[in-house]
């Protein structure tokens, strides 16, 4: 088990945005997380790498607590997330995004920095070598000097996804990666999300509400309803689990999953509305 | 963190030593003190009508308006010219309590004209940019403000006429200072009045509360905005009357220190939130007032008044520090 | 029409703006060209000019011209106007510019009268048109008119500076003996400032059209070309500039130096400090008290004395960090600004008075010595300074290409996106707080050193904004801009004594314009892409020949 969420409960003054959830994400699978708006999945993430602390319950990365570390000290312990509305550094380079995402992979001193030793000068040609390895790895490649700003849509969610693989993380946490593509451009993301798992082992926890991906990708998804777990399972499972129709259906779609997805609550994963 | 309460306790122990020594060695009478503390609430009530300024705009645009004291000094600056010809024709001794008026009267219309300009020219186009943005617009319109005065007026002191009508004391109370006490009240109860009943109160309200709901719910926004501004600044320009009543002088950097101060109350009370504000005046007005000569005086500092900015300043930096929300808790919404 | 109507009125209340705070009248002596132009009438011409421009700009057909004209139009009627209200209402009691020489400046020496009204409204329609036609001109003919116009200017201003530098026949024949250009020199000057980049952008057009664009290493031997020039230049600069331009040049250097600090913890680490002049201060305190013999605790020298004021500003910055740190942005600001306050009230004070001098202030701060020279002059100051910046400028480069610059520039993008990313935000804002208030210290202690003496006076809040302002307008974050602002807002105030009440007026107007249109400040940190982008270029170069790649050298 690689990450593991024991009874989390988050509260935001009178709403409980998480209430008891239990969620254990297994080693090299991609599991999702999907529910319909405000059901809490990016406060659960926002918990996951410590920008909030929970209220109540822990969560462990390898049976090692790390509730209540700062979010830095978690990010060096291999948990790595993309967002919701992009956020890169946007008039930085590409590259620079990318070596930032490498800032705890780089070691070396003020001093070295400054005398620029044989140490700097090692440690930042790997770093450098590794960044762009890793934007060939993404489609990036002859884009390294580009400040990130310029970068069309889909090249942004790559270069986020760039700069978090940079991190070497173990648990990748992807919010919403197809949200604002075009069909064609999700088909690209599915591949790619699904190269890191088979090609990397990486362990990916994703949100999304696309359920053409989701369905198509998950080894496991957990449904989330106001903070709470609602239904856990292999796709098809959950897609027949009565439960989770009537969340959705409760919210005024009219059939099966397939047009929740078009239906569901969209104003969010629109990049410009959210923005 | 720990080194910031550390430090935190012990400036507390100080004070507390140094109120002690200095009650136990008895240098000051009972009478003093109450000078002390009438003086300080006199003061705190201009501190409180500069401050509502300070938080009403970060209410409603979350930005520090740095030129504020700048237009508590516009205020009371032209008011002087005013409050000079009044006096060359005897108005101001024969009708004081009038003239009084008329000079606050100018001085609201000038500080709120110098307000919604600035507004208008300085941030409207840089709304939406990064917070340090406009705060480094505020800080270029407060000097730009201040040498124009320089400019236009000259660099020297110039010295308010006075009422002879506030020239006595009642009670054992100098005359001004009640009126500069209660002259504050009378406007925070007036602007409360403001907001709580009038149409434009109400979208100064709306916009505090969600700016870009308020735009679809049909309130003009940039309308609200340069209102906040124009009622922001009048109550500053009635600040600067009271502030040259009491101390009877202007001078083209005057607003520089009361606008410190005044932000200063604001946060202590909570930036955003109305009666905090009002109370965070009060409240330091009575400390800068009172503390040199209490907490100071009994640490054996000599020429303690002369740190009286240095603790109204250490107040600023300890709030910001230890509880940025101040007393009240912020409340960005300004519900009255 | 609107439109011009509308400029007219706004350059009117500038023009009247600028004649009521007496800027106008403040350079009613300062020929530009020899008794026939003073700066008065250049600023009331640059300021049609612009109006004009700025009507005409985007407009394409005539309207645009016949627009400048009305707009210039507009601007004179307003000049007559306040010169007529000023001889005829006695305002002087109010505004102490309102002087009848400011009505005889703004009527062109005429007095109010129906001629100096045709006259004003001539100048102004005729000025308004020039500016209208600027607008007109392609961009690159556009850059040239202005930088020459510019040139001519500047070189006029600088007459007394360039004087004792220039070969005496050149400096008879250019300039008029009451000051500023001659005619003939003012016609030379403006030709050159023209012909020069037309010039060099024609040579480049040819040398493209040939070679397709230069190739790489030429650029960069360029460059050591040109690094080298200016290593000259810097270096042998006290020799020629005398006394008063070293003078200037250790004021601007020191502010320098506390742009570069404060760029690393503002333009890298997107911390705006409002306090820095306490680090400044704290310096120069330092030095003061450890070598003073009037406060008599201490009696260090020069040398031993500067490592140690500097380390009590490290110090003092990680102990001012440590709380402020965790604050937002703005309320950082305050809370630095509350620091400074209070560092320089406490100097200040009696209380502290038998250790830091009070209002008094230190003197018989120690000189520098040598083995057998004791550096007391301006000119020797001067490269004590220089070294100074340069190891600032070396620090700086150097933090800025490391891990560490990127940590800082990723928190100054996005915070929490930084701290996500394993970045420990407190560790690499104390990092920029540290090293910022370093070269402020070393900075105050040059300075002390400099002037022999400090006094509480010199450390008031106007030093951070001058600091700030430099940064500003130079680019924040950018290095070049830090030498452009001081430059410019340094420099030139020392240089033009009339200007220095003015100051502050302009650093006001300099913060509020460049936030509004220009940002990223005049010489921004873009060529950094271009840079890296070549530096690439030339590793793979290397590569390909087998040579390890060559460490790429900063900026």
């Amino acid at each position: 088990m690689l990450l593991e969420a024991r009874k989390v409960t988050k509260r935001f003054g009178g709403v409980v945005a998480l209430s008891d959830l239990d969620l254990q994400v297994e080693e090299q699978t991609i599991h999702s997380i999907i529910g319909p708006n405000g059901a809490g999945k990016t406060t659960f993430f926002n918990c996951v790498t410590g920008f909030l602390v929970p209220d109540e319950g822990e969560i462990l990365l390898d049976s090692q607590p790390i509730t209540g570390l700062r979010p830095d000290q978690i990010a060096r312990l291999g948990i790595a997330r993309t967002y919701q509305t992009i956020r890169l550094f946007r008039f930085l380079t590409v590259l620079d995004n990318v070596l930032i995402g490498l800032h705890p992979h780089v070691h070396y001193g003020i001093l070295d920095a400054v005398i620029r030793s044989r140490r700097y000068h090692r440690s930042e040609r790997a770093a450098a070598r590794e960044a762009r390895e890793l934007l060939r790895y993404l489609g990036l490649a002859g884009k390294e000097f580009v400040v990130a700003n310029n970068l069309s849509y889909g090249d942004q969610r790559r270069l986020e996804i760039a700069r978090a693989l940079a991190l070497r993380p173990r648990l990748l946490l992807l919010d919403e990666p197809t949200a604002g593509m075009n069909p064609y451009e999700t088909g690209q993301m599915i591949t790619l999300i699904r190269r890191l798992r088979d090609e990397r082992g990486m362990t990916i926890l994703l949100i999304e509400h696309d359920m053409k991906v989701v369905m198509n990708i998950s080894d496991l998804v957990t449904v989330l309803d106001f903070g709470e777990k609602i239904a856990e399972g292999k796709p098809a499972e959950v897609q027949a689990n009565p439960l989770v129709i009537e969340a959705y259906l409760g919210r005024g779609a009219a059939s099966g999953l397939g047009t929740i997805a078009a239906q569901a609550p969209r104003d969010e994963s629109m990049p410009n509305a959210s923005s | 963190m720990v080194i910031a309460w550390a430090i935190g306790s012990l400036l507390l122990l100080l004070v507390l030593v140094g109120s002690y020594r200095t009650l136990a060695a008895g240098h000051y009478t009972g009478g003093q003190w109450f000078d002390f503390v009438v003086f300080g609430l006199a003061q705190g009530g201009i501190y409180a009508l500069i401050a509502l300024g300070y938080t009403m705009v970060y209410g409603v645009l979350r930005m520090i308006n740095f030129a504020h004291g700048e237009v508590f000094m516009s205020g009371a600056f032209s008011a002087f010219f005013l409050a000079n010809a009044l006096a060359r024709r005897g108005f101001l001794a024969s009708n004081p309590v009038l003239s009084l008026l008329v000079l606050m009267a100018f001085a609201a219309l000038v500080s709120m004209t110098i307000a919604v300009i600035l507004e208008r020219v300085a941030y409207r186009p840089l709304r939406g940019a990064p917070r340090l943005v406009p705060l480094i617009t505020a800080v270029g319109a407060s000097f730009f403000l201040q040498y124009t005065f320089r400019g236009l007026f000259g660099s020297g002191v110039r010295v308010y006429p006075t009422v002879p009508l506030l020239e006595g004391a009642i009670f054992g109370i100098q005359t001004k200072l009640i009126v500069v006490f209660l002259g504050a009240l009378a406007t925070l109860g007036i602007l409360w009045a403001f907001l709580t009943f009038t149409r434009t109160g109400l979208a100064i309200r709306a916009v505090a509360e969600d700016m870009e709901a308020a735009a679809l719910m049909g309130v003009d926004v940039n309308r609200a905005i340069s209102s906040t501004f124009a009622v922001g600044g009048a109550m500053a320009g009635v600040a600067g009357v009271l502030y040259a009543l009491v101390f009877a002088q202007v001078q083209f950097f005057m607003g520089f220190l009361p606008g410190i101060k005044a932000f200063t109350s604001a946060v202590l009370g909570g930036i955003g939130n109305l009666p905090g504000a009002a109370l965070g005046g009060l409240v330091l007005g009575l400390v800068e007032s009172v503390g040199p000569s209490l907490f100071l005086d009994g640490l054996g500092i000599p020429a303690a008044h002369q740190l009286k900015d240095v603790i109204a300043f250490t107040i600023l930096v300890l709030i910001l520090i230890f509880r940025p929300t101040g007393i009240l808790g912020e409340r960005l919404g300004s519900r009255v | 029409m609107r439109r011009a109507l509308t400029f007219g009125l706004i350059g009117s209340i500038v023009a009247w703006h600028l004649s009521l705070v007496g800027l106008v009248a403040a350079f009613a002596e300062r020929w530009l060209i020899g008794q026939s132009l003073t700066f008065s009438y250049v600023v009331l011409l640059a300021l049609i000019l612009l109006v004009g421009y700025l009507t005409a700009r985007r407009v394409s057909d005539w309207t645009g011209l016949a627009g400048a004209a009305l707009a210039g139009l507009v601007v004179g009627l307003a000049l007559w106007i306040l010169a007529l209200i000023v001889t005829e209402v006695n305002l002087r009691d109010a505004f102490v510019a309102a002087s009848p020489s400011l009505a005889q400046i703004l009527t062109f020496d005429r007095g109010v009268s129906v001629p100096s009204l045709a006259i004003l409204l001539l100048i102004g329609a005729a000025t308004g048109l020039i500016g209208g036609g600027i607008a007109w001109i392609p961009a690159t003919g556009r850059r040239i008119v202005i930088g020459a116009l510019s040139v001519t200017v500047l070189v006029g201003l600088l007459r007394d500076v360039l004087g004792p530098v220039l070969p005496p026949f050149l400096m008879r024949f250019l300039f008029s003996p009451g000051g500023g250009l001659s005619l003939p020199g003012a016609v030379i000057v403006l030709g050159l400032a023209i012909a020069i980049p037309v010039m060099r952008s024609g040579l480049r057009m040819q040398r493209v059209r040939q070679k397709g664009v230069l190739p790489a290493r030429v650029l960069r031997r360029r460059r050591l070309a040109l690094r080298a020039l200016g290593v000259v230049f810097f270096v042998s600069f006290p020799l020629w500039a005398k006394l008063f331009l070293s003078n200037v040049a250790d004021f601007v250097g020191l502010y320098i130096l506390m742009g570069l600090g404060l760029n690393l913890v503002l333009g890298f680490a997107g911390l705006l400090d409002l306090g820095y002049v306490a680090f400044f201060a704290i310096g120069a305190y330092s030095m003061a008290v450890l070598t003073s013999p009037e406060l008599g605790a201490f009696t260090l020298g020069f040398w031993t004395a500067l490592p140690i004021a500097v380390a009590i500003t490290v110090f003092s910055g990680i102990l001012i960090g440590l709380p402020v740190l965790r604050m937002r942005g703005d309320y950082l600001a305050i809370a630095t600004l509350g620091f400074g306050e209070i560092v320089r009230l406490l100097v200040l004070s009696d209380w502290l008075k038998p250790h830091l001098g009070g209002a008094q202030g230190v003197t018989r701060i120690a000189r520098p010595v040598l083995g057998p020279f004791v550096i007391d002059r301006p000119q020797e100051y001067y490269y004590l300074i220089l070294i100074g910046c340069g190891l600032g400028w070396f620090l700086s480069v150097r933090l800025r290409d490391s891990r560490i610059g990127r940590a800082w520039m990723a928190i100054r993008e996005d915070e929490d996106v930084a701290q996500a990313m394993g970045i420990n935000r407190v560790t690499a804002k104390l990092l920029a707080f540290a090293t910022g208030a370093s070269m402020g210290g070393l900075s105050g202690a040059l300075f002390a050193s400099l002037v022999n003496s400090v006094i509480p006076q010199s450390f008031s809040l106007l030093v951070s904004i001058n600091v700030v302002a430099l940064l500003v307008l130079g680019g924040i974050g950018s290095l070049p801009g830090v030498l452009v602002g001081a430059l410019a807002l340094v420099g030139l105030p020392e240089l033009l004594r009339e200007f220095q009440e003015y100051r502050l007026l302009v650093y006001g107007a300099v913060l509020i314009a460049m936030m509004i249109f220009r940002p990223a400040g005049l010489w921004p940190e873009e060529t950094r892409v271009r840079e890296l982008e070549e530096a690439a270029e030339e590793a793979r170069e290397t590569a390909r020949t087998g040579v390890v790649a060559a460490s790429q050298d900063g900026v």
